[in-house]
């Protein structure tokens, strides 16, 4: 989409009646990463708004700088028609912001009234304080239907009811405008819906609600407005009752240049990897696969589109051996793997399993480690590289080498830290590894997440490469234009399940349903 | 055996009383996040200033100020690395430990050039016994004479100093509104700093008290218990005051039990110095010193269950990017 059409809608929102929050041309950036450039937005009075965009769009970090977590490079904040400075969270509190942050930010240890007054005691004795708390606490309680036992200690509330003390803390604080960043992550279906019906009288009473989210299904059930953000860019903004999920998806997802990719049409072989039944929870406890099961072919590229967020970053781990799934087996290249019990990632890769992870900085590299270091992780053990007690460092050094000509690896220096290589060829160190050791399946998450143009079309010619020579290649991408020129095969995940399968003919709209979870049969 | 037994009680106290401000120094601390192994360091410095100034004032008040002026100050050392820099807060306890061992004894000499000593304080210029009222009229009460004359009466101002800090702690820690932000920004920064409040100042203030309590040990060693300064006069209290913490699991009155239980030890272990025990023979009293370590082992493993610390605590707070 293109900014110019945005920038109408845009007006057009402000024109609606008061503007509670402004924002206008908002830029942060960390280091090298911009993650907001030139952000306008216009919050309505007495209406939810919601904001939507992928993990890494700047929602966050948006919503950081309006709360006083950040301050913004450039741009400036009008609340209520005053413009205002927000240098910390005090500030904003002053100013009617209140925020339910993603990851809660409570005391853990204290009662639900400690954690409400924290930071708001009005003197100096806590009595006077804790007997005003309560007696707020259950007018608030009343009005928005919002029961909680006062003296719980919050560390041993369910998660649903901790996000509600995050709510009453902001509303004791007087908040008007609510920010809320991803609320449903952690909430059942049934914890979500009352959640929403929460909001709505909270604007029905005249609240702001700022609402952050990557589920399209709840931007659609609950906000009067909506605004997208992509790659740090606040790409468009509509009345929730003038667009469709599957227009926002396509918003959110984007259409970059679609990238030509030169290939003959696949021969696959016999299944390599077979995965059945697969049900894998996170750190957290909440299922995040569900019920997947799914196969993939010498020869062929399975590809894994979705939002993500929505399990795909849980298969892998689940599948690599880095995670316990809750139910599931697998059978790799001919071995019948039980998921369910603790594996290392070097048993499957002996069985001919590789993996390039999806985050290559926290699982595919050690940052601090030279060149040379980081092209043997995880398979330092093998014989040309150690004897058991030494290893071949130079050895491993002259195929460090060869492997940086090979893949144009730059700059050629294999002392160099891996931090100090840019993100391609980052990228380009770890499929190097990972594939140089001539896996029969291939797992590839992300392969092109912060990667240059240049980098992009190396990388896929490699993995077109792999399933070319007879393996069997399971791709994970949020990039829909990655998965349709790359995959043989489309799965579409959406909330841990496994909502569709087509082929490389699938047109972007219907992926980006079925991305945006309407399924089949509720799209006839 | 009534003696005996209000011999060693009466001891208890004496012995509890540097652990037990040593001990308090340390709940703030910790309970603000900030892990503090440099209690054996400040109480060191504080004792060597006290014995200083109350040398050359004559005046074991302006002794305690010293200290805890001196105290204050390499708390402030360890905030600066620790809060404002960040740095590892084991290493800058250790590093202040070694400046105050090294520091104290070089000054002395240089000073005093007694070995290290500060010079023998007169009577009148350390804290001296206090009587209780109507401690020796009733003092041949049977059973409860006793007690109140010779375990009770009789101890200087710091050690019922130190008695008093227990409950004012324990207001200050669950009742103040300083003390519910200090929990919450030992278990949680972010939700302090999201809540409007400066973790950075907040952490500051808590080593400041920590800092001002070690010193009241440190002036209780060399103004109170002795007369003078004497290299490492600590003698590892720091340590088994932070034993006392987590045995206490963070807690003030606990706190004061554990230091009462660790004194009675140590006043055990005086007592059974070169006295052997029937079908034993003698102890030896290493074994006694070891006790309060083996102690805290044992009981930590088995009896009081896990001590969990503050959550946050040694770990310097960044804010995070999202």
């Amino acid at each position: 989409m293109t900014i110019s059409l945005d920038n109408q809608s845009v007006r057009e929102a402000s024109t609606h009646g008061v503007a509670a929050i402004e924002l206008k041309g908002i830029n942060k950036s960390f280091g090298p990463v911009h993650a907001n450039k030139d952000i306008d937005l216009v919050v309505g009075k007495g209406s939810i708004h919601g904001i939507v965009g992928e993990n890494g769009a700047g929602k966050s970090t948006l919503m950081s700088i309006l709360y006083g977590f950040y301050t913004a490079d450039t741009g400036d904040i009008i609340v209520d028609g005053k413009t205002v400075k927000i240098p910390d969270s005090k500030t904003a509190i002053e100013v009617g912001i209140g925020m339910v942050h993603q990851h809660f930010m409570l005391v853990d240890p204290f009662t639900v009234v400690e954690n409400v007054m924290l930071g708001a005691e009005g003197g100096a004795m806590l009595s006077e304080g804790i007997a005003r708390v309560r007696k707020e606490l259950g007018r608030l309680a009343d009005e928005y239907d919002m029961k909680i036992d006062l003296d719980a200690v919050v560390g041993e509330l369910p998660v649903g009811l901790q996000q509600r003390v995050e709510i009453l803390k902001a509303l004791y604080r007087g908040a008007d405008i609510l920010i809320l960043d991803e609320p449903t992550g952690v909430l059942t279906p049934a914890e979500a819906d009352h959640l929403f019906r929460i909001l709505r009288v909270l604007r029905d009473e005249g609240k702001t609600i700022l609402l952050i989210t990557h589920k399209l299904r709840e931007i659609m059930d609950v906000t009067d407005q909506v605004s997208v953000m992509r790659r740090g860019e606040m790409v468009a903004s509509r009345k929730t009752a003038e667009t469709s999920m599957s227009e926002l998806a396509e918003l959110m997802v984007g259409r970059s240049v679609l990238l030509e990719v030169n290939k003959q049409p696949a021969q696959p072989k016999d299944a390599l990897l077979k995965v059945a039944n697969l049900n894998v929870k996170d750190d957290r406890g909440v299922m995040r696969v569900k019920n997947v099961s799914l196969e993939v072919k010498a020869g062929e590229i399975l590809g894994i589109a979705g939002v993500s967020g929505n399990g795909q970053s849980e298969l892998l781990k689940a599948l690599s051996g880095i995670t316990r799934a809750e139910t599931g087996s697998m059978e790799l290249v001919g071995n019948t793997i039980d998921l369910t019990k603790n594996h290392s990632s070097s048993d499957f890769r002996e069985l001919g399993m590789s993996h390039v992870p999806e985050d290559r900085h926290r699982m595919g590299l050690v940052n601090a480690f030279s060149e040379y270091e980081n092209s043997i992780l995880g398979y330092h053990r093998e014989q040309k590289y150690s004897n058991g007690m030494l290893l071949n460092v130079s050895g491993i050094r002259e195929e460090a080498k060869e492997r940086m000509e090979k893949y144009d690896i730059r700059p050629r220096d294999t002392e160099l830290k891996a931090a100090k290589f840019s993100g391609g060829n980052q990228q380009k160190i770890v499929l190097a590894r990972e594939i140089e050791c001539d896996p029969d399946v291939l797992l590839i998450g992300q392969p092109t997440r912060g990667v240059d143009i240049g980098a992009i079309e190396y990388i896929h010619k490699r993995i077109i490469e792999m399933r070319d020579a007879g393996k069997a290649v399971l791709l994970v991408s949020v990039e829909l234009d990655e998965i349709r020129s790359l995959a043989d095969r489309i799965l579409v995940m959406f909330d841990g399940n496994v909502v569709g399968e087509r082929g490389p003919d699938a047109t972007e709209q219907e992926l980006g349903l079925l991305m945006a979870g309407v399924t089949d049969e509720a799209a006839e | 055996m009534l003696d005996v037994i209000i011999l060693v009680l009466d001891s208890t106290l004496r012995l509890s009383t540097p652990l037990l401000f040593a001990c308090l120094a340390g709940l703030f601390s910790e309970r603000s996040g900030i892990v503090d192994i440099g209690l054996e360091g400040k109480m060191l410095g504080g004792a060597f200033a006290a014995g200083a100034v109350a040398y050359w004032t004559q005046d074991p008040w302006l002794g305690l100020l010293a200290a805890i002026f001196v105290s204050v100050l390499l708390a402030l050392i360890h905030g600066f690395a620790s809060i404002t820099n960040r740095g590892n807060q084991v290493v800058a306890g250790v590093a202040i430990n070694f400046l105050a061992a090294g520091l104290t004894v070089l000054l002395g000499q240089a000073w005093f050039a007694q070995g290290g000593r500060t010079p023998q304080l007169d009577m009148d210029w350390r804290f001296s016994p206090i009587t209780l009222p109507f401690a020796e009229s009733i003092q041949n009460v049977p059973f409860i004479g006793p007690i109140y004359a010779d375990l009770l009466s009789g101890h200087n101002i710091l050690v019922y100093a130190a008695f008093v800090a227990v409950p004012l702690t324990w207001w200050v820690v669950f009742r103040t509104r300083f003390g519910l932000r200090l929990r919450a920004v030992g278990e949680s920064p972010q939700a302090v700093d999201t809540a409007g409040i400066s973790v950075a100042w907040l952490r500051y203030r808590a080593v400041i008290i920590c800092g001002a309590l070690c010193g009241f040990a440190g002036a209780y060693l060399a103004i109170a218990q002795s007369a003078g300064f004497i290299k490492d006069m600590s003698a590892g209290k720091g340590f088994i005051a932070l034993a006392a913490l987590i045995f206490a699991k963070w807690k003030p009155v606990n706190a004061m039990f554990a230091c009462l239980l660790f004194g009675f030890l140590d006043a055990v272990a005086n007592l059974m110095q070169g006295q052997s025990i029937p079908g034993v023979g003698e102890v030896p009293v290493q074994f006694f010193q070891a006790l309060p370590y083996i102690l805290t082992v044992v009981l930590l493993a088995g009896f009081i269950g896990r001590a969990i610390p503050p959550k946050a605590s040694g770990i310097p707070y960044v804010k995070e990017r999202t």
